[in-house]
């Protein structure tokens, strides 16, 4: 009874908090995709709408909602209208298990639920439902295609998916999100346990999360090259920018999971001060040398240059901390945020880099690949951890 | 109070789309419906208090087996399928039988006395499912792997092309 | 009045019925097969129900719900995959169509 009312009362907040925070995240998880695609392809992406083009998927947003909604004539139209609606839910209702931080002496997430990993796979295999309805629905051969190399490649990155969650949550004894953060705080992060198979695990999960999401290189449900846009071909203003809304929700949902994970969630990274100095070092070396030397007018090096910048002030800050002898020198947001545009900035670089996989050998790599590889590292690292008990 | 009003909603959202499942002429929408009858069944294995049991559910039933129920109608008959007839001449044998059985189960269950106890399941019971699963069903557990690995292979065979 | 052990098997009962309506009016065998998940499901919710409001300290009943439902996933797979096969060498999903073995 009370565990119900409690599970409304979060969907309720989850909600309210999330589409605020996701249409603003959606908006800048755009900006932040065509800056950096930008970068890679060696222009400067949007700069007309507000300073450095900040405003550019504002307005775009404004576009989209003034366009008409158009529905297909033979399209069916309840499926057709209620499929974006999934996507997008579906999308936002990841981020409920998703602890950001501690403030206030509590952790900011809005439900700690006792089976929040299966929770959080239960959701992101929810998605390909209203894809495959999208696909269906649309009535038109280049969507349903899209549809159902969707529904395949969802049915067979989970399961890898599942065995990158689980090999985590092994080693914390936990299926909490919040519980297997706390136990990243005694025994540092999960990414290097057991070397080097927390190393294996964390790239089985950001594998089989980026083609849980339908991202280059593993989008072919939307490949625009061949199947125009796959199954949102027929959708029109707001519903197009629900699916998109759903996908990027799912993307940095995707990645705050890996964090949580596998990178010690809102946990401030503990290493000695001259490891801290030494990296502000060379970080500051490296914005010098950018900027007395030729290179601060090649246009690729300029966003090396701001990070470089950003990260010797950091690494200052932890020396100061540290010396000042405060235990978390930074607020624990302020590293989730960091681990989360991180992994975010990670996905976006595959995506502009690597060319897009054909079916077969995208089923190949889930099945024979990612499969045995999750399954074998589970098997060893459970042996090792009794063995060493 | 909260409860009750809970059930009666959850009982909506099993039994509305379960009504669509089973006569819709449109087979895509009829399996689209079983996602909120899947999900209402989640809801209810919550209010049990059975949470690992829920969220398995969402994960194996709405997730991979409605999609693979979309994915073979869209295989066969897809949009196509829309307009033919659903039903076969056993129309009145299946309502009969159907109303019979809920008649005489409606009828029997609130006369028959349940050895209920009163009692507070253990708060998170996934950690008693797991230990369960490998001390005392430890032969289901296997035995259940290797049902799942025969079916796997199975289905492989018979739904293979032949050259 | 408060929900009790009767409640969740009348609504089980209602969807085990319904389950077996479309198992026995249904042409199209993809649609049979979700009539048998639902009768499954009102199985599962009699497990679960049974188990909270008569062994509540036992947990016998979600481990034959798990059971359950991998053996519904298992079904789900090789009856698809028959449905696939039979349509592939008769163009037919609809059982009343196939009947070669039928005297």
């Amino acid at each position: 009874m009370a565990v119900f009312v409690e599970i409304l009362k979060a969907v309720a907040l989850a909600v309210v908090v999330f589409t605020f925070l996701a249409v603003v995240g959606a908006m800048y998880g755009v900006y932040l995709e065509r800056k950096i695609s930008g970068w890679i392809q060696a222009r400067i992406g949007p700069m007309h709408v507000g300073p450095w083009g900040l405003l550019q998927t504002v307005a775009d947003t404004v576009k989209l909602l003034q366009k008409e909604h158009i529905t297909p004539r033979r399209a069916d139209w309840l499926i057709f209208n209620t499929a974006p609606l999934i996507v997008a839910v579906a999308g936002l209702l990841d981020w409920v298990v998703i602890p950001f931080g501690t403030a206030f002496g509590r952790v900011l997430v809005v439900r700690d639920i006792s089976i929040g990993v299966v929770y959080f796979a239960a959701m992101a295999s929810l998605t390909v439902v209203g894809i495959l309805a999208a696909g269906w629905s649309s009535n038109n051969k280049y969507a349903l295609l899209g549809g159902l190399r969707s529904a395949s490649q969802m049915v067979s990155y989970e399961i890898p998916l599942a065995l990158g969650l689980l090999w985590a949550v092994m080693l914390a004894g936990t299926l909490s999100t919040v519980g297997i953060v706390e136990a990243q705080r005694a025994s540092g992060w999960f990414l290097f346990k057991v070397p080097p198979f927390g190393l294996i695990a964390a790239l089985t999960f950001l594998v089989a999360a980026t083609a849980e999401v339908n991202r280059v290189p593993f989008d072919l449900p939307e490949a625009e090259s061949e199947l125009v846009a796959g199954y949102f071909a027929e959708y029109t203003g707001m519903r197009f920018a629900l699916f998109q809304l759903g996908e990027y929700a799912e993307m940095f949902a995707m990645a705050a999971m890996a964090a949580v994970l596998f990178l010690g969630g809102w946990l401030e990274p503990r290493m000695p001060l001259w490891v801290w100095a030494g990296l502000g070092l060379a970080a500051l070396a490296a914005a010098l040398f950018i900027r007395f030397s030729a290179l601060r007018r090649v246009l690729l090096v300029r966003p090396i240059l701001a990070l470089a910048v950003l990260g010797a002030v950091l690494c200052a800050l932890m020396v100061a901390g540290l010396a000042a002898g405060r235990s978390p020198v930074l607020p624990s947001l302020l590293w989730f945020f960091i681990k989360l545009f991180a992994l975010v900035f990670f996905l976006m670089w595959m995506r502009w880099t690597y060319p897009r996989l054909r079916l077969d050998q995208l089923l190949n790599l889930s099945w024979k690949v990612l499969l045995p590889v999750g399954l074998v590292n589970l098997l060893i690292t459970g042996f090792l951890l009794t063995v060493a008990r | 109070m909260g409860e009750l009003a809970a059930f009666i909603i959850l009982s909506a959202v099993i039994l509305i789309p379960a009504v669509v499942v089973v006569t819709s002429p449109n087979i895509v929408r009829a399996a689209l419906s079983l996602v909120p009858t899947f999900l209402g069944v989640t809801g209810f294995y919550i209010l049990l208090q059975a949470e690992f049991v829920a969220g398995i559910q969402v994960l194996i039933y709405a997730g991979a087996i409605t999609v693979l129920i979309l994915f073979v109608i869209m295989l066969t008959e897809g949009g196509s399928g829309t307009h033919v007839r659903q039903v076969t001449a056993q129309v009145p044998l299946g309502v009969t039988a159907a109303l019979w059985l809920a008649f005489l189960l409606l009828l029997v269950l609130p006369r028959t006395p349940w050895p209920l106890s009163a009692g507070q399941p253990p708060q998170y019971s996934a950690p008693a499912v797991g230990s369960a699963f490998l001390t005392t069903y430890v032969l289901i557990f296997e035995v259940t792997s290797l049902v799942l690995l025969i079916a796997l292979i199975g289905a492989i065979v018979i739904a293979r092309r032949e050259e | 009045m408060t929900v009790g052990l009767p409640h969740y098997l009348v609504v089980s009962s209602l969807l085990f019925c319904l389950g077996l309506y479309a198992v026995l009016t249904r042409r199209n065998a993809v649609a049979i097969l979700m009539g048998i998940e639902l009768m499954l499901n009102a199985g599962n919710i009699n497990l679960v129900a049974f188990n909270r409001y008569v062994a509540p300290g036992a947990v016998g009943g979600q481990i034959f719900a798990l059971v359950v439902i991998t053996l519904a996933a298992c079904e789900a797979a090789v009856g698809l995959a028959l449905v696939m096969a039979a349509y592939r060498s008769l163009e037919t999903v609809h059982v009343d169509e196939i009947n070669l073995m039928k005297w």
